[in-house]
């Protein structure tokens, strides 16, 4: 029983990290309606980053704060140089353009960092476990964080006028331009959003998985099967669908299918969602008049 | 005014049947310039280059199974290094668990392969673009995974993998295995060109387009979706198995993790670079996937995956239609330039 409790807490641990990445994908999508097939490289290259100005000195924190600026940069210029080009064009040049961006990301961070398996800090150490043994000072720390971050994310998007634009931008593009919402601008701010909660997903994720240059990619699939599994166009749902995909994969992981076959257990979700309820969770089904 | 822009029609539809009469002998010609300059290779080059030049044929026929569901058909599938390796494991299990020579291997790799991309495509019909994307996506990464798995480890040879020869070359035929299998890659992937080239220009391949380009008034016009978007799914999916075949005889040896999604990756890249919707641009593309690689691993291990996105994302903005496009439009100035010649005169 105890095992199944620590599967339980792990799973809403790893689930965290999901959400967040998860997150990142439903709000690129929320603003764009594209899914960034290159978040999950951005995060590993933004937390290269942190681990590079944490080694550099400065305090856990301020790196943290200034990797998550600097990541929203990355994302804002990714989009005006990228995306904005080829904004009209079919949704294949759309793909393509994604996985170049996540060849170039990744190998690059290959390139620039080494392909070592390094060790990243955790704010959150603490002495053994919390809670009776259940749950460690990292995972209570990182969850709190995601939540955070959620919550952050849902105030700016209801509670004021650059989250509304945001919205409306994304809603209806041509009605927002006539009243004076600059679209582009909001389109690239969505982009710098979503690298800004990547970047922080990736920092939470990298101590308990250690950092290389391929750590996100798995997490990429579980957070697109977390966001399908909520609702893509529902950031609520894409944090309860992370955080139910987290236990999930633990659970078959630990019971059922064994670690070798963790990924699968993600392709089946995504499989499963699309065939038994393609709106996800929460999501709204969307009808279009031809 | 409107009378005034009809004239000019006349004249092009005279002009119509001399010109495709030059291009029937021109087309002769380009045949037979063709099948000489493939088949030379046997003769000029080393047994390495010979083998990286079958492997580009291999690609290129990859490469083609892909284009006929994402170029003419618009699903677009990231997951097609499943399909290739689904053939390429199919092959190698018959042949060395059950002994069957290459040739009799062929069909069933096709048919499992062809049954595998018809069963992906009914969860494909519900996904735009993007989706499918994504989860073809996930097949790729998920593939090396479940053949590494235990419970069908006694077939698949698990981490380590199956090893298999390469069929000898009949008696009355003078040359080696490596040409051989030269000489069968490009007869099979020279049936299954012609094979895809006359699918395009058939009804069925219209219609494909159609749906490609137009869902809505293609069905309104009466044309089947679903029907023929799993059938594109499960044709290309065979082409694609069948390559991975040939690859396995070739490369003599299969192992999950030279399945990974970075397969997909290259076929995908290599349709885009050569052309997409494009069957001779699944030539290039098959020719760039093998070389370009190669090339680029002298300058540093990550140059080449940073040189594939670098190029994908420069032929997207630059060149869309791919290197096919470019010669297709350098062939036609070519030919406005020699009309007017002709004309001036």
């Amino acid at each position: 029983m105890d095992g199944l409790a620590h599967q339980l807490i792990a799973g809403i641990a790893t689930g965290g990290i999901y959400a967040s990445v998860a997150l990142a994908l439903v709000m690129i999508y929320q603003a764009t309606h594209h899914v960034n097939f290159a978040q999950g490289e951005m995060a590993t290259f933004s937390t290269f980053i942190a681990l590079t100005l944490i080694q550099a000195g400065l305090p856990y924190w301020v790196a943290f704060v200034l990797t998550v600026a600097i990541s929203f940069a990355l994302g804002v210029a990714i989009e005006r140089l990228l995306m904005r080009p080829v904004q009209h064009a079919p949704v294949l040049t759309h793909v393509g353009v994604f996985i170049g961006l996540l060849l170039i990301v990744g190998n690059l961070t290959g390139w620039v960092f080494g392909y070592t398996t390094k060790v990243f800090p955790s704010p959150f150490e603490s002495e053994g476990l919390l809670f009776g043994g259940l749950v460690s000072g990292h995972e209570l720390g990182s969850t709190v964080v995601t939540l955070a971050v959620l919550l952050l994310v849902y105030l700016f998007f209801r509670h004021t006028s650059l989250g509304l634009a945001m919205r409306a931008a994304a809603y209806n593009p041509a009605s927002s331009r006539l009243v004076g919402i600059r679209v582009g601008w909001m389109l690239a701010l969505g982009w710098g959003l979503a690298a800004a909660v990547g970047a922080v997903a990736g920092m939470m994720v990298a101590p308990v998985v250690f950092l290389d240059p391929t750590m996100m990619l798995g997490i990429l699939l579980y957070a697109f099967a977390g966001a399908l599994l909520g609702g893509i166009d529902n950031p609520m749902g894409a944090v309860v669908g992370g955080f139910a995909v987290g236990v999930l994969e633990n659970l078959a992981g630990a019971y059922v299918v064994g670690t070798e076959l963790k990924l699968t257990v993600a392709l089946a979700i995504i499989i499963g969602v699309l065939v038994v309820r393609p709106s996800g969770l929460f999501g709204r089904v969307v009808l279009s008049r031809v | 005014m409107s009378a005034t822009e009809e004239i000019p029609a006349t004249p092009v539809l005279a002009q119509a049947s001399p010109r495709s009469a030059m291009a029937n002998w021109q087309r002769g010609a380009l045949v037979l310039l063709g099948s000489a300059a493939a088949l030379a290779p046997i003769f000029v080059l080393e047994s390495f280059q010979l083998f990286q030049l079958t492997m580009a044929v291999i690609m290129a026929l990859a490469v083609l199974g892909l284009n006929i569901v994402t170029g003419y058909n618009g699903q677009i599938s990231l997951g097609h290094g499943a399909f290739y390796a689904v053939g390429a494991y199919a092959t190698a299990i018959l042949m060395s668990h059950g002994d069957w020579s290459f040739w009799a291997t062929l069909p069933v790799s096709a048919a499992v392969c062809a049954g595998l991309g018809y069963a992906v495509g009914f969860p494909a019909l519900r996904l735009g673009g993007l989706y499918l994307a994504l989860t073809t996506f996930s097949l790729a990464v998920a593939v090396p995974q479940i053949l590494k798995h235990r419970a069908i480890e006694d077939w698949t040879g698990g981490v380590q993998g199956l090893f298999l020869v390469k069929p000898d070359p009949p008696s009355w035929l003078p040359v080696d295995a490596d040409q051989w299998m030269y000489l069968v890659a490009l007869g099979v992937s020279a049936v299954l060109f012609l094979l895809s080239w006359n699918l395009i220009r058939s009804r069925v391949g219209r219609a494909l387009m159609a749906i490609r380009d137009n869902p809505t008034a293609a069905e309104a016009m009466g044309m089947d979706i679903a029907t023929l978007k799993t059938r594109a799914f499960a044709v290309s999916a065979m082409i694609t198995g069948i390559a991975g075949s040939l690859g396995a005889v070739v490369i003599e040896f299969v192992a999950p993790d030279s399945f990974g999604f970075g397969v997909s990756i290259s076929l995908f890249v290599g349709m885009v670079v050569g052309g997409v919707a494009s069957i001779a641009g699944s030539i290039f593309g098959g020719l760039f996937v093998l070389f370009v690689p190669n090339i680029a691993e002298e300058v540093s291990k990550a140059a080449p995956g940073v040189i594939y996105g670098a190029i994908l994302i420069l032929f997207l903005f630059l060149l869309p239609d791919g290197f096919a496009g470019l010669l297709r439009r350098a062939a036609a100035r070519w030919r406005r330039v020699a009309a007017r010649n002709g004309d001036g005169p």
